[in-house]
């Protein structure tokens, strides 16, 4: 806190979250997004929405391990950001890429996995982010709001099968991701082994 | 029967254009490709640009859409063995040597041999034809070619009456092919057509684009063009043609045969498992435009496929 009093950080940190788009915005007008403009920003955005994701769950984890707490106090801007991504990702397949055909995107919704996950985490996120403020903590109580931002653990395993559904051949960039998101909630999974272990041997001995 | 189908078409007597006319629009496209070539690689300028074909003709099966910008034919495409960006073609194959280059034509033939670049270069009549390009993946372009017809390579070495199939296979080596590196595919990539297929006449072995010998990252020194079916068929840098009894199993069709089937003609009312391809966008478009059966070639070669189920064979 006192930190960030000397020196206004947060606005720096909320500016570079904001670069991917400003730069999306950029290339558009001064076509520099290749020959599909189209699929570069639809991949982009979906690219930051799920870097966006994991970076919010490496967090914690970044405390507890190393010591880093700083990193809590733009946990809710990168969060949001996600979500913001997310919808941009959204906004551009609906509106730009299928141009609103309706037909063609409820299609893909209910008959290619793929959509259907990305969608089901999207929708999901909603309720995250609207309880995002603190007063909506403070209305829902701390455990209840804790509760429902796990949310987020099912929200990015489905975002990483997403892209692994999506890509052809090369799972090599969906891989990267699966095993960062791996690694992360290995890390929680750890934490919350001691006491489930220390329950499991006690029940065998007794049995 | 399969040769006749291509003596009928084999007529030279396209509707010859006035050779200044001709000329005209040849400077003009080996203006734009320059220009394109200078903007993408300035440092080249002076170095080797490719080779321009002289004496092309025209094609009649050339569409009169409009033609994509040479840096969408030459920059955004999918040759894995560069890699699999769609810009990973362009950006990895500038040092890509494509001579010494012979194809290997073996098989049920009854004169089995080598099809050296050169020879078929200087030996048969190249021609300009400029064909819709209908990728898997719902994107599509209009790209100029330059080529002989296939038929008319094969005829050459004779195959004979057990001939059902023809295998193509690219070329694997990977100090030049970086992308096979990585088994991404089962590298050597293959293709196949039946062997009507093969001798239609519009399938085209192509040995340029936009007027000039092709450039690597679209599949130098030679690549087959079959537009009414997915790009992926068109298969890349060939060095083996064979003959066969047996209907050969392309690389995608070991990779997804749920997915990717033997036949791959472009088709809206299939589906591919995990997108529709009712729709395509035309590269340098911003709305979708509809899918055609047989990427609009279906009145050439719909008859091809007489009597089958393309949704079972697709």
């Amino acid at each position: 806190m006192a930190r960030q009093k000397k020196f206004p950080i947060k606005p720096f940190v909320f500016l570079a979250c904001l670069g991917p788009a400003l730069w999306l915005v950029y290339g558009t007008l001064n076509g520099l997004l290749g020959a599909n403009p189209i699929e570069t920003i639809l991949r982009d955005l979906g690219d930051w929405a799920l870097r966006f994701l994991l970076l919010g769950l490496a967090i914690s984890p970044a405390r507890r391990v190393f010591g880093w707490a700083w990193g809590m106090r733009y946990r809710r801007m990168i969060g949001l950001f996600a979500f913001f991504y997310a919808f941009l990702h959204l906004s551009i397949y609906v509106g730009v890429d299928h141009f609103f055909d309706w037909n063609t995107i409820w299609k893909d919704i209910v008959k290619r996995p793929y959509i259907t996950i990305g969608m089901g985490a999207l929708l999901t996120l909603i309720p995250l982010a609207v309880t995002s403020p603190k007063i909506m903590v403070r209305k829902l109580g701390g455990a209840r709001w804790k509760k429902l931002h796990k949310l987020v653990y099912p929200i990015a395993i489905a975002a990483v099968v997403h892209f692994f559904l999506l890509v052809k051949a090369d799972v090599r960039e969906p891989l990267i991701y699966a095993v960062i998101l791996g690694i992360l909630l290995a890390e929680r999974a750890y934490r919350a082994l001691p006491q489930a272990m220390l329950r499991g041997s006690g029940s065998s001995s007794s049995g | 029967m399969l040769i006749r189908n291509s003596i009928a078409s084999d007529p030279k007597s396209f509707e010859i254009t006035s050779k200044s006319t001709y000329l005209n629009r040849r400077s003009f496209l080996q203006g734009g490709a320059a220009l394109a070539g200078a903007a993408l690689f300035p440092w080249s300028v002076s170095a080797a640009m490719p080779k321009k074909f002289k004496n092309l003709i025209k094609s009649p099966f050339s569409t009169d859409e409009p033609v994509n910008k040479y840096d969408e034919v030459t920059g955004y495409n999918n040759f894995y063995e560069f890699g699999t960006g769609k810009t990973d073609p362009m950006d990895n194959s500038a040092t890509f040597e494509s001579r010494p280059w012979s194809v290997t034509v073996d098989g049920l033939c009854d004169k089995p041999g080598q099809l050296d670049i050169e020879d078929l270069l200087s030996k048969f009549q190249q021609e300009e034809r400029i064909y819709r390009l209908r990728c898997v993946e719902a994107w599509s372009m209009v790209v100029p070619w330059v080529g002989v017809q296939l038929s008319s390579i094969l005829e050459k070495f004779e195959p004979n009456s057990k001939a059902k199939y023809v295998e193509f296979t690219t070329l694997v080596d990977k100090k030049r092919f970086p992308g096979q590196n990585y088994p991404i595919v089962p590298w050597p990539y293959t293709e196949g057509l039946r062997m009507d297929e093969a001798m239609h006449p519009l399938t085209l072995m192509a040995t340029g684009v936009f007027g000039e010998e092709l450039p690597p990252q679209n599949g130098a020194p030679l690549r087959l063009v079959v537009p009414w079916k997915y790009g992926f068929k068109s298969i890349k840098s060939i060095v083996r043609i064979r003959f066969t009894d047996q209907q050969p199993t392309s690389t995608w069709m070991q990779q997804a045969p749920n997915e990717y089937g033997f036949y791959a003609n472009v088709n809206p009312a299939v589906d591919h498992p995990r997108w529709s391809q009712a729709k395509e966008r035309r590269i340098g478009q911003f709305f979708r435009q509809p899918t055609l059966p047989f990427n609009g070639y279906a009145d050439e070669v719909a008859s091809l496929y007489k009597g089958m189920d393309l949704k079972a064979n697709f």
